[in-house]
């Protein structure tokens, strides 16, 4: 049964994602509102994948990955980044500081699913 | 004498003996290999008898074979097709689910709170994150003036200009209660208040109490997808319905705010 750590400030995206998430089989969708409540999840559940927006108040979400690169227990957890930053430096600054991935929103749904599919191995 | 006489007739006789005898088994011999010969051309003959009718049994196998491997191919390529099909139907069904769970979760966030600013703030997240836009305004009508006033913007800096009903795109918009669509690249650095991307009037049934003006898409939208239009429809019907409930809800509780003070202030005079 897949973790999925959903971090996103804004309600609609959030709800949007999570929703996306459930129809994956057995997923089970955490969610969280910023940077530091997506560690306090952290901290009490077994994730095996983060899907964290970058402008969140509190911590964004590159403080957020550079946290979770840092930490040897979960730095091993794929971070999809989903943002409304689309340009190509927007990408590589993510890719960077270690996300696995990168998506530019409006979000795809379709496109979503796939990279988590991807990360999580499933087909 | 004649006793060698008789000596050399039984010699002649002999040797005639013995070349009759010779001839006899050259004949043999001749007649032998003759049936040797037949008994291989018969053997021949045989064989040949035989493989022609195995060739025979095998080429009918072959037909059969080519006709069974000719109608599994028809099969498979009417399986195959009928995969493609269900394949593309597949994702067509993806496609419809993924867009109504957009506009379920964009229907639900409009009619999750009745706080007016927090209607105007999900009305604007589902422009920025679900549609894409980078630069736009919420217009509402000023009943009192005839006039579209911005209630919220995003990446517009500086005052957004009123504009009057019937004047413009946008009053034109308000007016009319039709959408208007601009052919032009989606996402551009400079506004021009007057002359925007995607103007779409706030309607409950016929009645328009303002517009979402776009000036602007993110830079990684590149054309609209069928949801966008269901979105702006939605916004167009439910975000209108939804700001205006908040709005006379919060003027409501404004004025029992008042209502409440004033009279709790009648009900202390007395006391004093």
């Amino acid at each position: 049964m897949p973790n999925i750590l959903v971090v996103e400030d804004s309600p609609t995206m959030r709800q949007l994602i999570s929703f996306a998430m459930r129809r994956l089989p057995n997923a089970n969708v955490i969610e969280a509102t910023d940077g530091v409540d997506a560690l306090k999840k952290l901290s009490t559940s077994k994730v095996d994948i983060i899907l964290a927006d970058i402008n969140m108040p509190v911590m964004d979400g590159l403080k957020l990955v550079s946290l979770v690169r840092g930490n040897p227990e979960y730095k091993e957890i794929p971070i999809i980044i989903i943002t409304t930053e689309g340009a190509e430096e927007d990408r590589k600054r993510a890719l960077q500081i270690g996300a696995n991935d990168f998506l530019a929103k409006p979000v795809q749904t379709q496109e979503l699913l796939n990279i988590v599919k991807k990360y999580l191995g499933m087909k | 004498m004649e006793k060698e006489s008789l000596l050399m007739k039984k010699a002649e006789e002999f040797l005639n003996m013995f070349r009759k005898g010779e001839e006899f088994t050259k004949a043999l011999l001749k007649e032998n290999e003759r049936l040797r010969y037949r008994v291989a051309q018969l053997e021949e003959a045989l064989r040949q008898s035989k493989n022609e009718a195995r060739i025979r049994h095998y080429e009918e196998k072959i037909r059969m074979l080519e006709d069974e491997l000719n109608s599994l191919k028809a099969k498979f390529k009417e399986v195959e097709e009928e995969n493609k099909n269900f394949a593309q139907k597949y994702i067509e069904v993806e496609e419809e689910n993924n867009n109504l769970a957009n506009l379920y979760v964009a229907s639900y966030q409009l009619h999750s709170t009745l706080d007016y600013s927090e209607v105007l703030k999900i009305v604007m997240e589902i422009i920025i994150n679900l549609i894409g836009a980078e630069k736009f305004a919420i217009m509402l009508i000023d009943e009192k003036t005839n006039e579209l006033v911005a209630e919220a913007t995003e990446g517009i800096n500086g005052d957004m200009p009123r504009v009057k009903l019937g004047e413009g795109v946008i009053g034109r918009v308000a007016k009319d209660g039709e959408s208007y669509f601009a052919e032009a690249m989606l996402h551009t650095e400079n506004i021009d208040f007057q002359n925007p991307l995607v103007c779409i009037p706030l309607k409950i049934k016929e009645h328009v109490i303002g517009v979402i003006v776009i000036y602007s898409f993110l830079i990684q939208k590149k054309s609209f997808s069928p949801v966008d239009y269901e979105l702006f429809n939605l916004l167009a019907g439910h975000a209108a319905t939804a700001i205006f409930s908040s709005k006379l809800y919060t003027q409501s509780e404004r004025k029992l705010t008042t209502i409440q003070s004033f009279l709790d202030l009648l009900k202390e005079k007395p006391r004093r």
